[in-house]
């Protein structure tokens, strides 16, 4: 037995240190990591609901959002790639073309 | 505090210390390194949630495929080593923004669940099930994810490729 908010603590938890993350880390890689770290967070929680409630669709969603963190990944770090061959870093706050 | 809540409260530290880590390790590959922590640590917590097929795929995918693919992308790209090449000036901004998600999170998770009444007990959650809900319930989701991911494939081969065009 484990009480659900406690579950529901740590991936709050979880959460806010990947919105830390996505706002303090400047290197490209790093920030995507971070956003990792969220959707893990979001996954605790599916599934903590899913056991709460003996329902299994809680499990097919975290696999869901499993599958598109892997196709995130996959692109976010063609672009990180492509953004260094061009212009020789990838810190985010160095990226400005569609600053306006 | 029960047995599982016990295991449950050391595995969740080591998954909050892994994860501080990653967002404030000076190295970036160790930044990586202790993301496989913190994932095989929430990898941990689904076991104890009773979904074992979700864990299993949490290792295989994340721990086995996207940290890898973190590994290739530092390896590809020049990263510095050091605080400062590797945060920003906000720090603190982002920090009071964290705590403040933090604090507003538990606040409404403390005010929407009884302590004692929302408790999870361990159930039989076999792979068969999810497998036949996959494919019954959400075969027009799966189809799509599918779809996506020969996108996302697709997509990440064009952006990466070498340009030759004259």
């Amino acid at each position: 037995m484990i009480r659900l908010p406690l579950v529901l603590f740590l991936s709050a938890t979880l959460f806010s240190i990947g919105v830390y993350g996505v706002l303090a880390r400047r290197n490209a890689v790093l920030v995507l990591m971070s956003i990792e770290l969220m959707l893990n967070a979001v996954n605790i929680n599916l599934v903590a609901f899913g056991a709460a409630l003996h329902d299994l669709t809680g499990q097919v969603f975290a696999l869901f959002v499993i599958t598109v963190a892997a196709a995130e990944v996959g692109i976010g770090l063609a672009i990180v790639i492509l953004i260094y061959r061009n212009r020789e870093t990838i810190n985010v706050d160095e990226v400005n073309l569609l600053k306006w | 505090m029960t047995g599982a809540e016990i295991a449950f409260v050391i595995i969740g530290v080591v998954a909050v210390v892994g994860a501080l880590r990653v967002v404030t390790a000076r190295n970036v590959v160790r930044a990586a390194l202790y993301l496989v922590v913190t994932l095989s640590a929430v990898a941990g917590v689904y076991l104890l949630l009773s979904a074992e097929f979700v864990a299993w795929v949490q290792i295989l995918i994340y721990v086995g495929a996207i940290v890898i693919l973190f590994l290739f992308g530092l390896m590809l790209t020049k990263a510095p080593i050091g605080r400062e090449a590797l945060d920003n000036q906000r720090r603190g901004v982002a920090f009071l923004v964290g705590l403040a998600i933090l604090a507003g999170l538990v606040y409404l998770i403390q005010g929407a669940f009884d302590w004692d009444a929302a408790r999870i007990e361990p159930f039989e959650g076999s792979v068969a099930a999810v497998g036949s809900s996959i494919f019954s319930r959400f075969v027009l989701p799966f189809e799509v994810i599918s779809f996506l991911l020969l996108a996302a494939l697709i997509g990440a081969i064009v952006l990466s490729r070498k340009e030759d065009r004259p």
